[in-house]
């Protein structure tokens, strides 16, 4: 790997303080920022709580998972079930069921009327599914590219799901056209910045949570279960619940991610969960530094950003450029952009 | 079993087969260990000697035969289980977690409490610093201590798995090719300590040089083809026909 620690030496004096410096503009971004852009940072800034759980399992844990779409569409429907229901003038429901041939509210969708429920679904189902899922797997030691390959399996039947059950879910157009959510208007003033600073929080949260997590004895079992699984299991450990653990903490955060990125998107639909999102999901978190905690929000910030400003100007370019950097980074930057900014200490 | 064996008796591996489709690794093997013994076993290899510690740590289930530790049956038990019942082995490979420092390592296996939602704690205990401390001065790692254990030299890598080993507070080591990849100087210094092990510990070493063997001084089992072929001390093994035919390939 070439030496590029020149361009981040001169930066040294300021670290102790970068950790507030950057909390102070995020703090500030909505003063500075159009309501366009500071969306867009909200939206990028969801995406980063996602790429924080990738952190965890894919760096720490060894454990990839091409399927956090999954876990992210689960928090994102569940908002939106919630704020198509909020919206409802009473006895009618939403039209895309009407079109559907639907005469009646699915049962299943019933409870989401309720804003602690939603809550409540947002935090536990992305997190049950996880645990049972992995459970499922790596109960039968079960790991490795198989494991990847599952997961995969998974975002491919559960875009499937939602896009053949039209009526229920949307199908291909998925959910949108929302107003208002517990009781604030989403196009009323100072929501999009409420909204901004919620994300921004429950980002820091995480950022503190996971950084206390991979210090923790936790972490180093899951790291030590990364490199020798066989070893820590000799020691008397069983492996399975520190991996189980770790795949349902991020797949919380996938949810709780793509919650919050509905209400900035104001749609969730099936072109933002399937297979290739969740391959982007990773590849944020490749080039950012799986490693990481830090890094990967910044991959999240910088190529969604990218995304944004390469696809709205050469929306066929952008595959092949994303294409381009991962390619480069895994064979050059192992360690991502969070290993260049650590070059001076390697 | 008699009755008056039995306070001694560690370990009773009684007449266990291993059957990878066809080809015996183990077959009706038995052997005993008592409590503070320290056994060698050797034998050419395939003759089943790493099979053997896969099988008591649970790493493979026998298709016939029982393995006894204090008298329990473990060959059934979850491998966490049969470390909580206080067996602990080396691998051959050396098996440290090479990302964690070389005092973590020591740390989780000095851990006694190991289950999961009892890991979210940062540091070490006071308690099993102690035991890690003195792991690390036993195996002369203490200048090491920070580093990070992949980063170590080979004989330096063998010396903290059995400081791990060590530091799990099991009263049976399986040490599997202890001095692998070793010099002289080293293989004397893994002798050292496992003699300094002293009574407290019951030790099962595999290994095939014959000057560390020596340097044990302990009683030698010699396995040839998944079986039992002779037992005694290293001069009479030596002195023994049947085991110079195994040696030299030309057994009936």
């Amino acid at each position: 790997m070439p030496d590029l620690s020149v361009l981040t030496a001169r930066f040294d004096p300021l670290k102790p303080f970068l950790p507030w410096l950057l909390l102070a503009l995020g703090l500030a971004a909505p003063f500075a920022l159009s309501a366009y852009d500071l969306n867009l940072l909200a939206r990028f800034m969801a995406m980063g709580i996602l790429a924080l759980g990738l952190v965890l399992i894919w760096g720490h844990g060894g454990i990839l998972s091409l399927g956090q779409g999954v876990f992210f569409g689960l928090g994102g429907y569940a908002i939106a079930i919630h704020m198509k229901l909020a919206d409802l003038p009473q006895g009618e429901i939403p039209d895309f069921m009407v079109w559907s041939g639907r005469t009646s509210l699915p049962l299943w969708w019933q409870p989401f009327a309720s804003p602690v429920f939603t809550l409540a679904a947002i935090l536990i189902i992305p997190t049950l599914v996880g645990a049972l899922f992995s459970g499922a797997v790596f109960h039968r030691r079960v790991g490795g590219t198989y494991f990847a390959l599952i997961t995969q399996a998974l975002a491919l039947a559960f875009s499937t799901l939602i896009i053949s059950r039209q009526d229920v879910t949307g199908g291909f157009n998925g959910l949108t056209d929302f107003y208002s959510v517990f009781g604030f208007g989403l196009a009323g003033p100072g929501t999009g910045s409420g909204l901004y600073w919620l994300t921004l929080a429950v980002l820091c949260v995480a950022f503190i949570g996971l950084r206390w997590l991979l210090a923790s004895r936790f972490g180093m079992l899951l790291r030590a279960s990364r490199d020798g699984e066989n070893r820590v299991r000799f020691l008397g450990y069983s492996p399975t619940p520190f991996k189980v653990v770790a795949f349902a903490i991020a797949a919380m955060l996938a949810g709780i991610g793509g919650a919050l990125f509905t209400l900035h998107a104001g749609v969730v639909s099936p072109a933002l969960i399937g297979v290739v999102p969740s391959i982007e999901m990773v590849v944020w978190v490749a080039i950012g530094g799986r490693y990481s905690l830090a890094g990967a929000i910044v991959g999240a910030l910088l190529v969604n950003l990218a995304r944004d400003a390469v696809s709205s100007a050469f929306p066929e370019l952008w595959l092949y450029l994303m294409g381009a950097l991962f390619i480069f980074v895994v064979t050059l930057l192992p360690r991502g952009l969070a290993g260049l900014a650590k070059g001076k200490a390697a | 079993m008699s009755g008056s064996a039995v306070s001694d008796l560690l370990l009773s591996v009684d007449g266990v087969t291993i059957d990878y489709s066809g080809f015996k690794a183990l077959d009706n093997f038995s052997m005993t260990l008592n409590r503070g013994e320290t056994r060698v076993v050797i034998g050419p290899n395939g003759a089943g000697k790493s099979t053997l510690c896969d099988t008591i740590i649970g790493r493979v289930r026998p298709s016939a035969g029982r393995v006894l530790f204090k008298g329990e049956e473990i060959q059934r038990l979850a491998e966490q289980k049969i470390v909580a019942r206080g067996i602990c082995r080396k691998f051959q490979a050396p098996g440290v977690l090479p990302t964690l420092s070389v005092r973590d390592n020591l740390a989780l296996a000095a851990r006694r409490d190991r289950r999961w939602w009892k890991s979210f704690g940062i540091g070490i205990p006071a308690d099993e610093r102690l035991a890690v401390e003195e792991a690390l001065d036993t195996v002369g790692l203490a200048h090491r201590a920070q580093v990070e254990a992949g980063t170590l030299a080979h004989g330096e890598k063998q010396w903290l798995e059995i400081a791990m080993v060590m530091a799990t507070g099991a009263e049976l080591l399986l040490l599997d090719e202890p001095t692998a990849g070793m010099g002289p100087a080293e293989t004397s210094r893994t002798a050292e300590l496992i003699l300094g092990l002293g009574d407290s510990r019951t030790v099962l070493v595999i290994d095939h040089d014959m000057s560390f063997v020596e340097q044990l001084a302990a009683p030698v089992t010699v396995m040839h083809q998944g079986k039992f072929l002779k037992q005694g001390s290293i001069a009479d093994v030596r002195a023994d026909p049947e085991v110079a035919a195994v040696y030299l390939g030309h057994a009936k």
